[in-house]
């Protein structure tokens, strides 16, 4: 019997001989990643149980993402505990303000998690990384701390389900809406506990920016990991990164799949995900009058450079609608740069955005754009739950940056058609 | 390992950010996060519920973040076990390593209503709706190794332990 890309990246990681879907396997992991949320916790743990060195400092990572730069006291406590230990134990992949961006972003474009890895990251948008052609998989603290001791960690080999998207999708159809198309169908537990293999002959066309955003919401349908088998478009794009060597797997043609969905990718719209699920998809045309407060186009989902060009082609000449805030957020340092040197923040501040520094911030409801009672957002984030970005009365809308744009200047939930 | 104590019921897919909000992730003291225990869900349950309770959901509990202050403010809260029609697998993984017992039961939820008494034996597999004459319920029992985490108080005390 053959092997799906994710089981055969598994067993790499292992001493046995063979795994199969359910078995419970010990293994080596190339990638242990915390943020100033969870690795406070891990540290603690990691100390209490009598740690004195991580497994191998190269390879633990630490991103002080999601409430910095510092919210508050508690905050800046928080990544003082993370600053001291990556001092402490030097850490290689410690990154400072300046240098930080939002991890989901940042560890690809440092070439710090690769093809072929077995990453484990306490952030349930770990599996980010499977755009690489890696597996990876969000875990909590505890998990963490555990593998920063041994450099291991158990897994139960997941089932792959196989979605193969074909057809040509329309122009302002992007990975993010490909996700959110997919969650509408099998709800956000349609994939509890299995991994996701997209392929197809849209998905081979598709850039990294959009296969990055499309790892990074599996966790949204419950799925344990989300792959891509690796091929040119990822050759190109981490040759110049990485900096260790690396493994393409694929998946032999006679692996077993739980599931074998064919989406055509020339039918889907733009799609919003409407209060509190990424389950509650609505194409465009048929969002009706939804009249917003504010706009928040970055993310690990879609903060990158692809991203903001997109955002920036819309708003270009245009103006935000009165009352409605735009917040754009490059994810990383070197996506602010590229965005300042191709004149696209000229062209979102021309248009009355304001631009924030790398942060995770209002993706979560931490700081920097939260909403008050009532009040309706849409954003290019990943989650829409009661209370997601502020106050539990507030509502978050899920869209693509062209449509996130479009919304700006309308003051109301709109496709880019419509200008 | 028996646990005895009220049902408090919630729907399906409940949320990190239900049973703790980001905007108290900036620390990690469960004292502090059982005080904000499922708010955005019920912002009564901190101030009601008993130690001993259990919760009693819908399929897919603890969906979304991967933030250990979930299982934490929970079980600091005096929730003594959850069952739940089906767990979110990063939630699943926690809670245990917590030390935070969860089973799944796909019956019990239609059959109970909140502020019922039930009876959960972990170690024989069944749940029991006290002072009713429903028929137990079934439930996967905790493995034996799987007990002795949970009593030593969750993974990393558990290895400690064992050195």
């Amino acid at each position: 019997m053959g092997m799906t890309i994710t089981e055969k990246i598994l067993l790499q990681h292992t001493d046995i001989g063979e795994i199969h879907p359910g078995m419970l396997i010990n293994a080596r992991v190339d990638i242990a990643l915390g943020n100033d949320v969870t690795a406070p916790i891990a540290i603690e743990e990691f100390k209490k149980a009598g740690g004195k060195q991580v497994f191998d400092r190269h390879r633990v990572v630490l991103i002080p993402d999601h409430f910095t730069p510092n919210k508050d006291i508690a905050s800046a406590q928080q990544c003082k505990i993370l600053r001291n230990f990556a001092k402490e134990q030097e850490i290689t992949h410690y990154y400072e303000i300046g240098e930080v961006g939002i991890e989901h972003a940042l560890l690809p474009e440092q070439g710090i998690v690769l093809p072929g890895d077995l990453v484990i990251g306490a952030d349930s948008h770990t599996c980010t990384y499977g755009a690489l052609g890696a597996f990876a998989t969000g875990i909590g603290s505890t998990d963490l701390a555990g593998a920063m001791m041994t450099g291991e960690a158990w897994f139960k080999v997941p089932e792959t389900m196989k979605v193969i998207f074909y057809g040509h999708p329309g122009k302002w159809v992007s990975g993010k809406d490909l996700i959110l198309h997919l969650i509408g169908l099998i709800g956000v537990d349609g994939a509890l506990y299995r991994a996701m293999e997209f392929t197809g002959e849209t998905v081979e066309k598709l850039g990294m920016a959009d296969r990055f955003a499309i790892a990074n919401m599996v966790i949204e349908a419950g799925a344990k990991n989300g792959i891509f088998i690796p091929d040119e478009m990822t050759k190109e794009y981490v040759k110049s990164r990485a900096k260790r060597p690396y493994t393409f797997y694929s998946s032999d043609p006679d692996a077993a799949y739980s599931e074998v969905m064919e989406i055509d990718a020339g039918k889907i719209e733009p799609q919003v995900a409407f209060p509190h699920l990424p389950s509650n998809v609505k194409g465009i045309s048929k969002v009706g009058d939804v009249k917003i407060d504010q706009v928040v186009i970055g993310s690990c989902t879609n903060g990158r450079i692809e991203d903001l060009r997109v955002a920036a082609g819309i708003l270009k000449g245009r103006r935000v609608a009165p009352y409605v805030r735009l917040i754009i957020i490059p994810a990383t340092q070197e996506i602010y740069r590229t965005a300042l040197r191709e004149g696209l923040f000229e062209i979102f501040l021309d248009a009355r955005a304001v631009i924030s520094p790398p942060t995770c911030g209002p993706c979560l409801g931490g700081y920097m754009g939260i909403l008050a009672d009532g009040e309706r957002a849409v954003a290019t984030t990943n989650r829409n739950f009661v209370g997601r970005m502020g106050h539990p009365g507030s509502e978050v809308y899920l869209a693509n940056p062209s449509v996130a744009a479009a919304s700006a200047i309308l003051g109301r939930i709109a496709g880019p058609d419509e200008l | 390992m028996k646990f005895k104590g009220r049902v408090w019921k919630f729907g399906d897919n409940i949320d990190t950010d239900a049973i703790i909000p980001a905007r108290y992730l900036n620390t990690s003291a469960p004292e502090i996060l059982a005080i904000h225990c499922m708010e955005d869900a019920d912002p009564g349950f901190a101030k009601k519920v008993k130690r001993g309770d259990i919760i009693v959901a819908g399929k897919n509990f603890g969906c979304g973040s991967s933030r250990e202050h979930a299982p934490i403010a929970i079980k600091a809260a005096g929730v003594s076990c959850i069952i739940a029609k089906s767990f979110a697998r990063i939630f699943y993984r926690n809670a245990f390593n917590m030390g935070l017992p969860i089973f799944e039961c796909l019956d019990l939820w239609e059959r109970v209503s909140e502020g019922e008494r039930i009876e959960v034996d972990g170690e024989a597999g069944f749940i029991v709706v006290m002072n009713s004459n429903t028929e137990p319920f079934r439930i996967h029992p905790i493995p034996p190794f799987m007990q002795e985490l949970i009593r030593d108080g969750g993974l990393m005390k558990h290895l400690s332990k064992k050195g």
